[in-house]
C-alpha cells in the first residue's frame, strides 16, 4: 500500500510540475471563455433572420408587421404549427386564449431549440404590446398609472415548445439542462481520451525506458499500473477543480464587462426569478450576480456535480486500465499504439455520437440503454442527468448506471493487469490482440 | 548457511524451454558468475530471483526460507541489462524515488545517496535530469541505485557494458568492498575475461540448462588438457620422447601436451639433457572463454522454437 502511495505521488507530482500542465490549466478556461464569447456573439447576431408568426386571438397585437430587436413577428392567421416553417417562420406564437390574463401562457413553437435572446425579443414585443394595450386603456380612460404598466410587463411568461421529428409536440429543453448536459458529456469524452491517453504514454516511456524492469522488481506490477492510473487520475481532478476556480473567477470578472443592455436582456428572460424587481433596480454586478444565482438554482447543482465526479472517475478508471494495458503492447513505435488503441476508442466515439443524439431525445431507448452501459455510460448518462432525476432518469436506471460501471471497471483493471504484468517486459515485437486475450485468460 | 539455493527451477513459454531444469547454490560473500550465450535463459532466471517471474516448477530458498517475492525483493538489488531511468525525471529524485521503493526511510535515503554520490564524485548531479547525462554517467547512476539500499544480495546485468576503465575500475572496487563486508553478487554476462578477474564461482547456461558449474579454478582445472608452455632460447632439433608431444612451435619456445601418466619433471629432463636454456615453464590453463566455446560448440547457433507441451 505504502509502495503505490509512492508510485501515485510520483505520477501526481511529476506531472502537476509540468509546464505543460501548468499552461494547460491556465489557457484552457481562458479559450473557453473565449469560445463562450464568440457563442454569444454569434447569437446575437443571428437573431436578424428570425421570423415568427404570431396567432393572436386576444387582440393584443394592433400592428401586422413589426421587428424588435432583429426579429420580425408577422400577423398570419393563415399558418399553423404544421406548415409555419414551410411559409418561412422560424417559429409561431400563440397568444392566451382569453383576453383577461394576457401577460402569461404565450406559447411559442418552433422545430430548433430557441435562444436565450430569442426568447427574450419575444417577450419584448409581447410587453410592448400589452403596454402599448394598457396605455391606451388608461389613456381613454383618464388616469395614468405607468406603475401597474410595469409591473405587467414583468410578468409576461412566453412558453418555448420544441416540436419533434414526429408531429409530437415535447415541452421545451431548458436551455441550461441542454447546455449543462452537452457540456458535461463532452468533458468527459474529451478527459477520458486526454487522460487515458497520458496513462498509455506513461507506460510507454516506462516500457521503452526500460525502467519498467527497475520498478518491477521492487513493486508488482499491479502496483505500478494502479498507482500510474489513480496518479494521473488525481492530475485530472486537480485540473478540473483548477478550471472550476478559475472559470468562476474569469467569469465574474468577464460579467463586469458585459454591456448593461445585455445582461438587462437576460435579465428580462429570467422572469420568474425571486427579486427580480430588485435586480431590475440593482446594479449590473447586482443583477449579474442575482442572474447566475438564477439560473444556477433552476438546475441541481450538487446532483449534476456529484454524478459528474463520480463518472468521470468511473469512466477513466473503466478506459484508463486498457490504456494501460496497450501501452504495455507496444514498443517505441507510436504507429503500433495507433492500431491498438482504436478498438478502445471506437466506443468512446460511439458514445459521442450517442449522446449527441441523446441531448435531444433523453428518454429514447437508445438513451436509456447506451447510459447504462458502462462503455457508454460516462458519456451519456452526463447528458441526460441535467434534464432531470428522477424526471428523465429514474432512479433505477442512474443507481443500474453506476452499479455497472464500478462492475465495469474492475472487470477491466483486473483484465488490464494480466495483460500489463506480461507485456511490460516484452521487448521487440509489438503484441497482437490475439496474444494479449490470452495473456489475459491463462492461469 | 547459502545465501541462495535454488532447486530444479523450470519456466516454460509457449514456444520454448527457457529454464529447464536448472539448480545452484551460492554462499553468503560469494561473486558468482552466470554464465551463457545471448539466449540461453539467463535473463529468465534472474527474473525469477528477483520475484518478478514465478517459476513453473521448482524452488528458491533465500537465506534459509523459501523466497517471498514481497519481502525478500527488499534485499536484493537488481541491475537489468536493460539500463532505464525516468528521462525527464531530476537525478536526485530519482534516486530519494526508487530507494523509497526499495523501502528506505526518506532521510535515511536521502543521507545514503549524498554519501554514494559524494564517493563517486556525483555530487554536481543532484538537480539534473537524466537526459543531460552520458551513456557511462548512467551507468555509474544505475549502479549507485542498485546497491543504495544495502541489499544482501546483488544481480548485476553486464555491469560494465559501456563504460570506461576508469569507471569500471570504480565500480569494481566498489563490487569488491561490497563482497568483503558479506553482500553476495551474482553477475550475468558474457564477457570470459571479467569473470574470470572477479568471480570465485561461475554456471554457465546453454539452452536453458546448466552446462558447468563450480568454483572458477576448479572449473579450468577440470577442463585443462594437460598443456604446457616451456620457453627455450633455442629449439632442440628433433625433439621426440614417449612422454610428450609438440602441439606448437613457437619462435621462443614449444607448447607442448603431456601423455597421461608422464611427469612435468621428466619433460624438464629432457631438455636439460638435449642442452636447452629454458627460459620459462608453465600449465596453460584453458581461458573460461575456451570452456565457454567449446561447451557451447556444436550446439545449433541460435535457439530454435520449438513447441513445448
Amino acid at each position: 500500500m505504502n509502495k503505490i502511495w509512492l508510485v501515485i505521488k510520483r505520477e501526481y507530482f511529476t506531472r502537476v510540475r509540468n509546464k505543460t500542465f501548468i499552461l494547460s490549466t491556465f489557457l484552457t478556461p481562458l479559450l473557453f471563455a473565449g469560445v463562450i464569447g464568440i457563442i454569444i456573439f454569434i447569437t446575437i447576431r443571428n437573431t436578424d433572420k428570425e421570423k415568427i408568426a404570431v396567432i393572436d386571438n386576444s387582440g393584443t397585437f394592433k400592428v401586422k408587421s413589426d421587428s424588435v430587436k432583429s426579429i420580425k413577428f408577422e400577423l398570419n392567421p393563415k399558418v399553423d404549427t404544421s406548415n409555419f416553417s414551410k411559409e418561412g417562420y422560424s417559429a409561431i406564437l400563440f397568444s392566451p386564449q382569453t383576453g383577461i390574463n394576457k401577460t402569461t401562457n404565450w406559447q411559442l413553437y418552433s422545430k430548433k431549440n430557441f435562444g436565450v435572446i430569442a426568447i427574450d425579443a419575444v417577450n419584448d414585443k409581447i410587453s410592448r404590446e400589452i403596454e402599448n394595450d394598457l396605455m391606451m386603456a388608461r389613456f381613454q380612460s383618464g388616469s395614468s398609472a405607468v406603475d401597474s404598466i410595469k409591473s405587467v410587463a414583468n410578468n409576461i411568461k412566453v412558453e418555448p415548445n420544441i416540436i419533434g421529428q414526429g408531429s409530437k409536440v415535447e415541452k421545451g429543453n431548458s436551455a441550461v439542462a441542454y447546455g449543462v448536459g452537452y457540456g458535461a458529456g463532452f468533458l468527459i469524452y474529451i478527459t477520458l481520451f486526454i487522460y487515458g491517453a497520458m496513462v498509455m504514454r506513461g507506460v510507454m516511456e516506462e516500457k521503452t525506458n526500460r525502467i519498467a524492469e527497475v520498478i518491477i522488481s521492487s513493486v508488482k506490477p499491479f502496483q505500478l499500473m494502479m498507482g500510474k492510473i489513480i496518479g494521473i487520475g488525481a492530475v485530472g481532478l486537480t485540473q478540473f477543480l483548477m478550471w472550476i476556480i478559475l472559470v468562476t473567477v474569469f467569469s465574474s470578472i468577464l460579467t463586469a464587462f458585459i454591456p448593461p443592455e445585455l445582461l438587462s436582456q437576460v435579465e428580462e428572460a429570467n422572469k420568474t426569478m425571486p427579486g427580480g424587481a430588485m435586480g431590475m433596480q440593482g446594479s449590473d454586478a447586482m443583477i449579474g450576480l442575482a442572474n447566475a444565482t438564477h439560473t444556477l438554482s433552476s438546475v441541481n447543482w450538487w446532483l449534476i456535480v456529484g454524478c459528474f465526479i463520480f463518472y468521470f472517475i468511473g469512466g477513466y478508471l473503466f478506459y484508463a486500465a486498457l490504456f494501460a494495458a496497450v501501452g504495455s503492447a507496444v514498443n517505441e513505435d507510436p504507429q503500433d499504439a495507433q492500431s491498438l488503441m482504436f478498438p478502445i476508442t471506437m466506443p468512446i466515439i460511439l458514445a459521442i455520437v450517442i449522446m449527441i443524439n441523446a441531448i435531444t431525445h433523453p428518454e429514447s431507448s437508445l438513451a436509456t440503454w447506451s447510459s447504462i452501459i458502462p462503455f457508454f455510460s460516462p458519456i451519456v448518462m452526463m447528458a441526460r442527468i441535467p434534464f432531470g432525476v428522477p424526471g428523465t432518469v429514474p432512479y433505477w436506471q442512474l443507481g443500474l448506471s453506476m452499479a455497472l460501471l464500478i462492475a465495469g471497471f474492475l472487470f477491466t483493471t483486473w483484465l488490464s493487469a494480466k495483460i500489463y504484468r506480461t507485456g511490460i517486459l516484452l521487448y521487440g515485437k509489438k503484441a497482437t490482440w490475439k496474444e494479449m486475450w490470452k495473456w489475459a485468460f491463462r492461469k | 548457511m547459502n545465501l541462495l539455493e535454488v532447486r530444479h527451477l523450470k519456466k516454460y513459454y509457449a514456444t520454448q524451454k527457457a529454464v529447464d531444469d536448472i539448480s545452484f547454490t551460492i554462499a553468503p560473500g560469494a561473486v558468482f558468475g552466470l554464465l551463457g550465450p545471448n539466449g540461453a535463459g539467463k535473463t529468465t532466471l534472474l527474473r525469477m530471483i528477483t520475484g518478478i517471474f514465478y517459476p513453473d516448477e521448482g524452488e528458491i530458498i533465500f537465506e534459509g526460507k523459501p523466497f517471498k517475492p514481497e519481502e525478500d525483493i527488499l534485499r536484493i538489488g537488481y541491475m537489468p541489462e536493460e539500463r532505464g531511468l525516468y528521462k525527464k525525471m531530476k537525478i536526485g529524485e530519482q534516486a530519494m524515488y526508487l530507494a523509497q521503493l526499495k523501502g528506505l526511510k526518506k532521510a535515511d535515503a536521502s543521507a545514503k545517496i549524498k554519501d554514494w554520490f559524494t564517493r563517486f564524485g556525483m555530487e554536481s548531479w543532484w538537480g539534473k535530469k537524466v537526459e543531460d547525462l552520458s551513456k557511462g554517467m548512467q551507468q555509474k547512476l544505475q549502479f549507485v541505485i542498485t546497491v543504495l539500499h544495502e541489499p544482501s544480495l546483488i544481480i548485476l546485468d553486464e555491469p560494465f557494458s559501456g563504460l570506461d576503465p576508469v569507471n569500471s575500475n570504480l565500480i569494481k572496487e566498489e563490487i569488491y568492498k561490497l563482497a568483503k563486508k558479506g553482500c553476495t553478487i551474482i553477475f550475468s554476462t558474457h564477457r570470459m575475461e571479467q569473470v574470470e578477474e572477479i568471480c570465485d564461482q561461475i554456471i554457465l547456461v546453454n539452452k536453458g540448462r546448466k552446462v558447468l558449474d563450480g568454483p572458477v579454478d576448479e572449473v579450468k582445472r577440470q577442463h585443462k588438457e594437460n598443456l604446457f608452455h616451456i620457453g627455450l632460447n633455442q629449439i632442440p632439433a628433433g625433439i621426440d620422447s614417449r612422454g610428450f608431444e609438440v602441439v606448437r612451435t613457437e619462435e621462443k619456445g614449444l607448447v607442448i601436451k603431456m601423455m597421461e601418466g608422464a611427469s612435468t619433471n621428466e619433460l624438464l629432463q629432457y631438455f636439460i639433457s638435449r642442452d636447452a636454456y629454458i627460459t620459462e615453464f608453465h600449465e596453460i590453463l584453458p581461458s573460461l572463454n575456451e570452456i565457454f566455446i567449446k561447451q557451447v560448440e556444436g550446439t545449433a547457433m541460435s535457439r530454435q522454437f520449438q513447441k513445448v507441451q
